[in-house]
């Protein structure tokens, strides 16, 4: 039979019910191990320089294009209104290459733009091999502990459209179980981390790699599986997005789940 | 299988790629010489990338060649006209050669190369060309496909002769900007001292009369308005006019 979400929300106080996990939710009998809790806070302050820097980057050029081409002499699929070289309009007079009329062109830009990418791409690199390293020894770990396994995976048969339905409205409704300071979660969390740790994680570490000129001579699928260079750029900037959204979420459902108590879940393990 | 048996394997073959990369990466890390980072916390991130790339990654594959249809807009930015009256530091150098159709325009190859020599535009053109259509990808975040005709710049340095001991190649050009690259983009087959664009001459805003292509590099290592070149045993960085102590990465292959 399965475990319905109001029946698992109410598991912590009802002592007959049965619950999926083998450590009891509620009881607090299991705790975050020691490489999970590391691995999370070098994890969050990489992500976190990363977004900073990323988005100090894109202040320089805040246009995002579909293909391999993409400039400011060329139409764009997303403009960001977010720093002074949003549509700036200092340009020279603009020079076809070649006589026919359909002619790309070249033109003098004549505007100081906004641009910290000296330090920003450079920190922005920095930080990532802070997520790359610290990420390949997190999943590897993560396999061989079993953690995945035990903790992240939905369970067989725990995975239904009835059952996370009724978490998402709960959740909605902010109605949140309270905190067992360990990892035990819930379904709707699961599939979080879950998206995370196997889809939006790598979705940026490959989508940034496949920016590298170096990279991509080297391997160049690694650039044309995402349909070229700015392609790769359009999408690293979406899982941006969604990896900011999901964060914003994470912490306010871990205040609303009982902050102190997660706190030291993830820092002390108790 | 018993479980422990699966997690001896593991083990064995974890300890074995371990042992294989702790034996392989060192020997190439200890020929690679890296620049210097001033104690720069970001400096060092600059060259554990760039160590990473020399170590892993195969350094003489070629950049992806695009057609002719893909060619498009191309910005020109920076330094778009060094002798032009308006620049502080205008070279009044350059705005005389312009004048003259770079026609008194040499090129000096020098440093540790067995015959150092002045090369004119009709000496480069006379040398074997590669004409390419390649990305040219600027740290800014655009990027545009042209097409480049030049002479590769191995070839120049072989006419040159270069000598043993070279490790990094120095450009100066007429704007004052100073940079270098190692010998594995010097001999890249795709690395251009380019002349022309698009089928005609390289044009000023784009770097006449002579431009750096590299393209296993972000476009701002494609230093424009080339006056001389100088082959080098040790780094240089350029002091206040190259990337590092203007606060860039010097490698930019990322």
């Amino acid at each position: 039979m399965p475990i319905r979400a109001s029946q698992v929300l109410d598991a912590a106080d009802t002592a007959d019910v049965p619950v999926v996990a083998a450590p009891a939710i509620g009881t607090g009998t299991s705790a975050h191990a020691r490489w999970v809790r590391v691995s999370h806070w070098i994890l969050a302050a990489s992500i976190l320089v990363l977004a900073f820097t990323g988005f100090i980057i894109l202040m320089a050029h805040p246009r995002l294009y579909w293909g391999d081409t993409g400039n400011s002499l060329t139409p764009a699929l997303l403009e960001l209104p977010i720093s002074r070289n949003h549509r700036h309009g200092g340009w020279q007079e603009r020079a076809p290459f070649f006589a026919d009329p359909s002619s790309p062109v070249s033109a003098n830009r004549t505007y100081e733009i906004f641009n910290q990418n000296g330090w920003g791409r450079s920190l922005h690199f920095l930080a990532a091999w802070l997520v790359v390293v610290p990420g390949a020894i997190y999943l590897l770990a993560g396999v061989l502990t079993g953690h995945f396994r035990r903790h992240l995976w939905p369970r067989r048969g725990e995975l239904q459209a009835q059952a996370l339905r009724t978490e998402l409205i709960n959740h909605l409704r902010l109605r949140i179980r309270q905190a067992t300071g360990g990892p035990d979660y819930g379904l709707l969390q699961k599939c979080g981390y879950c998206a995370v740790v196997f889809v939006l994680l790598p979705l940026m570490v490959f989508t940034g790699l496949a920016m590298s000129p170096t990279v991509a001579a080297a391997y160049p699928f690694l650039q044309s599986m995402w349909g070229g260079f700015q392609s790769a750029r359009t999408l690293h900037f979406f899982a941006f997005v969604a990896l900011v959204l999901f964060s914003i979420g994470h912490v306010a459902l871990v205040a609303k789940s009982g902050l102190k108590r997660q706190l030291r879940g993830m820092i002390r393990g108790r | 299988m018993k479980p422990a048996d699966l997690i001896t394997r593991r083990r064995a073959l974890l300890v074995g790629l371990g042992a294989a990369g702790g034996l392989l990466v060192p020997a190439q890390l200890r020929r690679l010489r890296l620049p210097p980072t001033y104690g720069h916390i970001l400096r060092m991130g600059d060259n554990l990338t760039y160590a990473a790339h020399r170590t892993l990654l195969p350094s003489q594959r070629l950049a992806r060649e695009f057609s002719y249809k893909d060619i498009s807009s191309f910005p020109a930015i920076g330094m778009t006209n060094p002798g032009a009256p308006d620049k502080p530091n205008r070279s009044e150098e350059y705005a005389r050669l312009q004048k003259g159709g770079f026609a008194d325009w040499r090129l000096s190859v020098t440093g540790l190369v067995s015959s150092p020599g002045r090369f004119s535009l009709a000496d480069l053109k006379a040398l074997p060309s590669r004409t390419q259509i390649t990305r040219h990808t600027c740290e800014e975040g655009w990027s545009a496909i042209a097409e480049w005709t030049g002479v590769q710049l191995g070839r120049v340095l072989e006419a040159a002769g270069l000598r043993p001991e070279a490790r990094w190649v120095n450009f100066y050009s007429f704007d004052g900007w100073i940079d270098s690259i190692d010998l594995l983009d010097a001999l890249h087959p795709q690395t251009l001292l380019a002349y022309g664009m698009n089928g005609s001459h390289l044009s000023v805003p784009h770097g006449a009369p002579v431009r750096l292509r590299v393209e296993t590099q972000m476009g701002y290592k494609s230093m424009k308005f080339l006056e001389r070149i100088v082959v080098r045993d040790t780094f240089d960085d350029g002091g206040k006019q190259g990337n590092i102590q203007n606060g860039w990465a010097w490698y930019a292959g990322i």
